[in-house]
């Protein structure tokens, strides 16, 4: 109970010794707290990002066959797709048809993709939610394309793809088989990829060996790489930016070292008086410790709740230029709220004491001198 | 109330270094409990080191000093800082005051280690205020007093442990006569209650006082006999 | 009120704001997973593999499928489009094989 009260007290003295130099401590706290905002921004954005996408790619098709042609992707035929079907194992397979299209007015790639299971009419197209935005239409407007032989196509928006897909969606454009074989000029018989869905899981591997091994100039892509490579590139990226900026909390801690051991004579000065009117040695370090550990404390706690407002409701605006580059198109999505315990606690770790054991240690010497300097 | 006792007690600053100096040499001497004693001497005397040796603000190089029946000279940092608490106030020649902190604050600095009660002791500080004419200056920050306001709040500060015994080194070097005056009616007021007085200083006015009870001369570290 | 006590109350505060943010994590679940049976079943629908995050140029917008012709697909400086080439690893080679 004693312990409490002393260190209730100490907590007294210390906030009114910081309040003493308003001004500058608030510039202090402002500023670590910026540093821990852009640490837990990336921290709660890479990891959202990564189970985000990690959870929608569940859903992926098992087995992409590509053909190659000359190291090229080309298209693949008819004829593959019937091979497929003589693998056991195989439940599902069918030739997807989709394509980039570049479009001069607004300097964008479209997705455009055939969605047979819509059944769109030959003039019409659904369109995600980045285009209608860029191009500023929507259902009931009109959208021109320039075919491969220079013919002028229009299409009329039927719909837009829905909004909570648009992590996905947003530069997709949705059209009929017939519609997107007239305007890239791809013959019946060919499409551009075969997807297969695979039940046993286990299988997979086998079925993309023997596949390859059956049709040699084909390139089998695996939903379990796929969800590799995007797990791997997040944890990357995030490392990069960690680094990056736990460089900034290590300079920051440096200086409040050289902050605290640059002890001015009038620091010195009252540590003595303190010592002469009856603080113990263990009372100084313990008021020194809370300097430190109510600074990171409040930075902290501001600078993560502000970052876990800024990436779950503010849709990471921040962030938005760094990801979008020189990309037109750009979904607007919010992330699902998930948290790393072991990464939070990392970062309330790497917060809180190494500024507080930095505000600490060098002022050890002056506080263990006998107080008697002071009568002098 | 305890008896402070010296026996040849030496304090040597900066031993085996080519700048050595023996503060204090080979004193002996008794402070009589509920006596204001006053210990005066030109300055580089000794006295200030002699205040400290006694106040348990260092210890004596060679020496014994007891407080009662209890040798306070050899004990280590965390028993002496205990005694130190409970039995001694300092108030000092320039105040000593934390700048920045209001009077009250810095009156109650000395009790935080301790950790009475909050109320009881904001009470003991606004009556300790109150006595010495402080009170309508508690939330005032302490660097904009007089000089016999900073004083009276460092008197404060000395009493708010309610300590035996009160020492005070050079405490009129900074105030005029009629502050110096009015700091020696405080004295008085206190060895009326029955606490134990030792001053330091080379001021007439507060060696020759009525106040005080014994005199006590140093000069070149030594006692000069009466 | 004590200066301590003002800072116990604030420390208080933000403390439990932050208890709260730890509990949005599980308790937005029903509208996220509504959201996301959406986002999966458009996608096996359509077949997709890449979120539309990179779409400035093709071997950028479906990072598992694009092929190995581009310039420097290979090289650890994939930079011919920033950001998202010194943001992104190329793509993994020789998988399936």
């Amino acid at each position: 109970m004693n312990f409490f009260r002393r260190q209730r007290y100490l907590v007294d003295f210390t906030l009114s010794s910081l309040l003493r130099r308003k001004g500058k401590n608030l510039g202090l706290l402002l500023v670590y707290t910026l540093i821990v905002f852009m640490l837990a921004s990336v921290m709660l954005f890479t990891h959202g990002l990564k189970q985000e996408i990690g959870k929608v790619l569940q859903a992926s098709p098992e087995i992409i066959l590509q053909r190659m042609e000359a190291g090229r992707h080309a298209l693949i035929s008819d004829a593959y797709l019937e091979k497929t079907g003589e693998l056991r194992g195989v439940t599902e397979r069918r030739g997807r048809l989709w394509g980039y299209f570049y479009d001069p007015a607004v300097k964008a790639n479209y997705t455009m993709m055939v969605a047979e299971e819509r059944n769109l009419l030959g003039t019409e197209v659904i369109i995600g939610n980045a285009i209608a935005r860029t191009r500023g239409i929507g259902p009931g407007d009109y959208i021109t394309f320039r075919s491969h032989d220079g013919e002028t196509y229009s299409f009329i928006v039927k719909g837009l793809l829905d909004s909570g897909t648009e992590m996905f969606s947003a530069d997709l454009i949705l059209m009929s088989a017939r519609a997107w074989r007239a305007t890239f000029g791809v013959a019946e018989g060919w499409y551009t990829d075969i997807v297969l869905s695979v039940s046993n899981p286990r299988e997979v591997a086998n079925i993309a060996q023997k596949l390859s091994r059956r049709m040699p100039d084909t390139r089998p892509i695996l939903k379990q790489e796929l969800l590799r490579t995007y797990d791997a590139i997040f944890s990357w990226r995030q490392g990069i930016l960690f680094v990056l900026l736990a460089g900034a909390i290590m300079a920051f801690v440096i200086f409040a070292w050289d902050k605290a051991s640059g002890l001015s004579a009038e620091e010195r000065r009252e540590i003595g008086i303190l010592k002469s009117i009856g603080w113990e040695t263990s009372d100084v370090l313990q008021m020194k410790f809370w300097e430190g550990a109510i600074l990171s404390l409040l930075a902290f706690l501001c600078g993560y709740l502000l970052a876990y407002l800024h990436v779950f409701y503010a849709s990471a605006t921040l962030f938005e230029p760094v990801l979008k580059g020189w990309a037109v198109l750009y979904p607007a999505f919010r992330l699902t709220p998930v948290v790393d315990g072991l990464q939070l606690a990392t970062l309330f770790f790497f917060s809180v004491f190494p500024y507080t054991v930095a505000t600490i240690i060098p002022i050890w010497q002056v506080a263990v001198t006998d107080p008697d300097a002071v009568m002098r | 109330m305890h008896r402070i006792t010296l026996a040849e007690v030496t304090k040597v600053f900066n031993q085996n270094r080519p700048n050595e100096y023996p503060a204090i040499r080979g004193i002996s001497m008794t402070i009589e409990p509920g006596r204001v004693t006053c210990v005066k001497g030109a300055s580089g005397s000794g006295k200030s080191t002699l205040l400290s040796l006694i106040g348990c603000l260092s210890r004596p190089t060679a020496g014994r000093i007891h407080l009662g029946e209890r040798m306070i000279s050899g004990l280590p940092e965390r028993f002496l800082t205990a005694i130190r608490r409970h039995t001694f106030g300092f108030i000092f020649q320039q105040f000593n005051l934390i700048g920045g902190l209001s009077v009250v604050e810095n009156v109650v600095l000395p009790a935080y280690p301790l950790a009475p009660d909050y109320r009881t002791l904001m009470d003991s500080a606004q009556e300790l205020l109150a006595r010495f004419d402080l009170a309508h200056k508690a939330e005032s920050q302490v660097q904009w007093l007089s000089g016999g306001e900073a004083q009276r709040t460092g008197i404060c500060r000395a009493l708010i442990n309610d300590p035996e015994i009160l020492i005070a080194d050079e405490p009129t070097a900074n105030l005029d006569s009629r502050l110096s005056l009015a700091f020696m009616d405080q004295i008085a007021q206190l060895r009326h209650t029955g606490k134990t007085v030792l001053i330091s200083s080379h001021d007439p006015l507060l060696f020759d006082s009525p106040v005080v009870d014994s005199v006590i001369e140093l000069r070149d570290g030594q006692l000069l006999e009466e | 009120m004590r200066k301590s006590g003002s800072f116990l109350l604030l420390i208080a505060l933000l403390f439990g704001l932050f208890l709260i943010s730890l509990l949005d994590t599980a308790g937005a679940v029903p509208e996220a997973e509504e959201r996301l049976m959406h986002t999966r079943a458009l996608v096996t629908a359509l077949g997709l593999t890449d979120p539309a995050l990179f779409t400035e140029a093709r071997y950028t917008r479906h990072l598992s499928q694009a092929d190995l012709h581009s310039a420097f697909q290979d090289h650890p400086m994939a930079l011919e489009h920033f950001p998202s080439g010194s943001l992104i690893l190329p793509p993994q080679v020789g998988s399936g094989e």
